[in-house]
């Protein structure tokens, strides 16, 4: 009985959002009370499933108590529970910081969206069934189409279009996968296929690699890897900042996809092609971030490369390179949002210059911005205080056992150089130079503390993630063993011994 | 003609059809080439439970031969998101219509509008 609480991620944002509609018109505050209350519930109820999580195998629960390959189930394991904490996280982050600068104010039911777009992640993570995978895919996305145009501008608009129809596309290719998937096995439930694609005729292995290579298209395209990236820098760039930060977590969700069922599914032949499309896609991000001409774009940019940095490691698919990529993967989610963030933050303190990188006449808060700068550009070029050096040393680290080592190395160093370049120009220009003309605005008032309290919650996290990294690389090792134990889940979704007979 | 090679080639042709226009560059056939593809793969999805006739899906008194119920319910499924998708599609590109006055889909205004006369000098 007790198990019901795995439903909770998904039920406490879908109420929560249901009832923020309510305080639209009037008391706003209480819509935005309520959404930053479901949050701080879904950490907590995130924490309390991580500690079931960390005690043994995955649990199932089957929603309507029926049978697994029958019914729906949701599974918690080690990986879901990491990522519902991050999301929660996350989540409150972002949902303060556009609560405290008024940007859901910018249009209408900004808190609504925004807990559908919670629901439709959580749902990802826990579900174990491959089209309700889907399901939660299309409400994540159906919430960040509303999230991304938020605030409109023709713009936003353009992009918005684009990414609406790019998305349309992976969602039809998505399907083509589940149904070839289905007609081979005639099952959707994850465990359930890994069992039947692994005792498919000879003459259907062909067919099945084929779905898989459609499934694995389908996530790199939501994590934005090489020949699929076009529609993220434009799209993350129009964005407003904040929901940009929000949507750092979207590209992570194709990278868990991948995770969760390539090694379970398909083993780890499917992944062939992942690792020079991350490398390029690495060498791409980081090189357009030293070459972008506006704050967005850099940190839309840098986003990309330090995704594909993950996936990187992911690509291996061997246990330390995963155990690396897992505690690379909560770092490189925290660092592109406090960099999202800190962007918000400088735009809206600056003057006429917006977000381009040009150096402008002083202003009040300068110092604290630039402390921030300074700390996320450390973060994601993964210079040594903060927890990206140690996720970069793990990644390097584990693979010196692939043959491919000297490539991963010579590009992961090289941009890591390249971001460092990039961001340490850019902050020089921001903060250092000064423009000589007298300053339009100089009777602004200084900006508030409060509304830069989130990009410090996510920098305290970082530093938290750093400072704890013995137990959260042991938490790691553990996790992503459990990510190669495929027994071990189909055992705790179908019961030990039915596995045979789950369809007739 | 066999009830297959009808279905396979119907879902070809509109996939075939819906990639093409997916490809135009304005958003009035981008829209109906996406409206073709999810009807290309509704099809497909309906299809994957294998063709029978003249069985029903749910249990009926006295028959024996039933069609997998299965792909039905995800069409189903499918077909409102798609529905919802391509309203919501409809509804940004008119409005981004409105917004930029072009219905270019990457918002870039042509640079010459073609001119009538020009078979005329030709």
């Amino acid at each position: 009985m007790i198990e019901a609480l795995i439903a909770a991620p998904l039920l406490l944002p879908a109420f929560a959002g249901t009832a923020t509609l309510l305080f639209l018109r009037r008391r706003r505050w209480i819509g935005a009370a309520i959404s930053i209350g479901s949050a701080l519930g879904l950490i907590a109820v995130s924490i309390i499933l991580m500690g079931w999580a960390t005690a043994g195998e995955p649990t199932a629960y089957a929603l309507g108590d029926w049978p697994a390959p029958f019914g729906i189930v949701l599974v918690l394991d080690r990986l879901a529970a990491l990522m519902l904490l991050l999301t929660a996280l996350l989540g409150l982050a972002v949902s303060v910081h556009a609560t405290v600068t008024g940007l859901d104010r910018k249009g209408w039911h900004f808190h609504s969206l925004f807990q559908f777009e919670l629901l439709g992640l959580n749902g990802a993570f826990l579900t174990g069934d491959l089209f309700n995978l889907f399901v939660f895919f299309e409400v994540l996305l159906i919430a960040s189409y509303g999230l991304m145009l938020h605030g409109q501008g023709a713009r936003r608009l353009t992009a918005g279009v684009q990414y609406v129809i790019v998305n349309l596309i992976g969602s039809t290719l998505f399907l083509v996968a589940l149904g070839l998937l289905y007609g081979l096995t005639g099952t959707l439930n994850m465990a359930h296929m890994a069992g039947r694609v692994a005792m498919l005729p000879a003459g259907d292995q062909g067919l099945a690699q084929a779905a898989g290579l459609l499934l694995a298209a389908v996530f790199a395209l939501k994590a934005a890897l090489l020949p699929l990236h076009l529609w993220l820098p434009r799209t993350y760039a129009a964005a407003a900042p904040a929901v940009a930060a929000l949507f750092a977590i979207m590209t992570k969700v194709g990278a868990y996809a991948i995770m969760r069922t390539m090694p379970l599914i398909f083993g780890d032949a499917a992944g062939a092609f992942l690792l020079p499309a991350a490398l390029g896609t690495m060498l791409l991000g980081f090189v357009g971030l030293l070459a972008a001409r506006g704050l967005r774009e850099m940190a839309a940019f840098g986003l990309v490369g330090s995704t594909a940095m993950l996936l990187t490691a992911v690509a291996l698919f061997d246990g330390q390179a995963m155990a690396a990529a897992l505690y690379y993967l909560p770092h490189t989610t925290l660092s592109a949002a406090l960099l999202f963030l800190t962007v918000d933050l400088i735009i809206r303190w600056r003057g006429a210059e917006g977000a381009a990188i040009v150096p402008t006449p002083r202003y009040a808060g300068q110092g604290m911005l630039a402390f921030l700068f300074l700390a996320a550009a450390v973060a994601l070029s993964g210079l040594p205080p903060l927890s990206g050096f140690i996720g970069k040393l793990l990644i390097l680290r584990a693979t010196l056992a692939s043959p491919h080592v000297v490539a991963i190395w010579v590009v992961v160093l090289g941009t890591s150089l390249i971001a460092l370049i990039g961001l340490a120009r850019a902050g020089s220009r921001l903060f250092w130079k000064e423009d000589a003309t007298q300053p339009v605005n100089a009777d602004r008032p200084a900006p508030g503390r409060v509304e830069a309290l989130p990009a410090f919650f996510l920098l305290a996290l970082l530093a938290g993630l750093t400072i704890c990294s013995g137990p959260a690389t042991a938490y790691m090792e553990a996790t992503s063993a459990q990510i190669f134990d495929t027994g071990g889940y189909v055992r705790s979704v179908l019961g030990s011994g039915d596995e045979g007979k789950g369809g007739e | 003609m066999s009830m297959e090679f009808l279905v396979a080639s119907a879902i070809g042709m509109l996939t075939a059809a819906g990639i093409y226009l997916t490809l135009r560059g304005r958003t009035f056939p981008v829209v109906l080439g996406l409206t073709m593809l999810s009807y290309a793969i509704n099809l497909f999805l309906f299809a994957i439970g294998r063709l029978t006739r003249n069985s029903p899906p749910l249990y009926e008194k006295g028959l024996t031969s039933y069609t997998d119920p299965l792909p039905q319910a995800l069409v189903l499924t499918a077909i409102v998101i798609s529905f919802g998708m391509t309203a919501l599609a409809v509804v940004l590109s008119l409005r981004s219509f409105l917004e930029t006055g072009t219905d270019q889909v990457d918002g870039a205004v042509e640079a010459d509008p073609p001119r009538p006369d020009r078979e005329a000098q030709s």
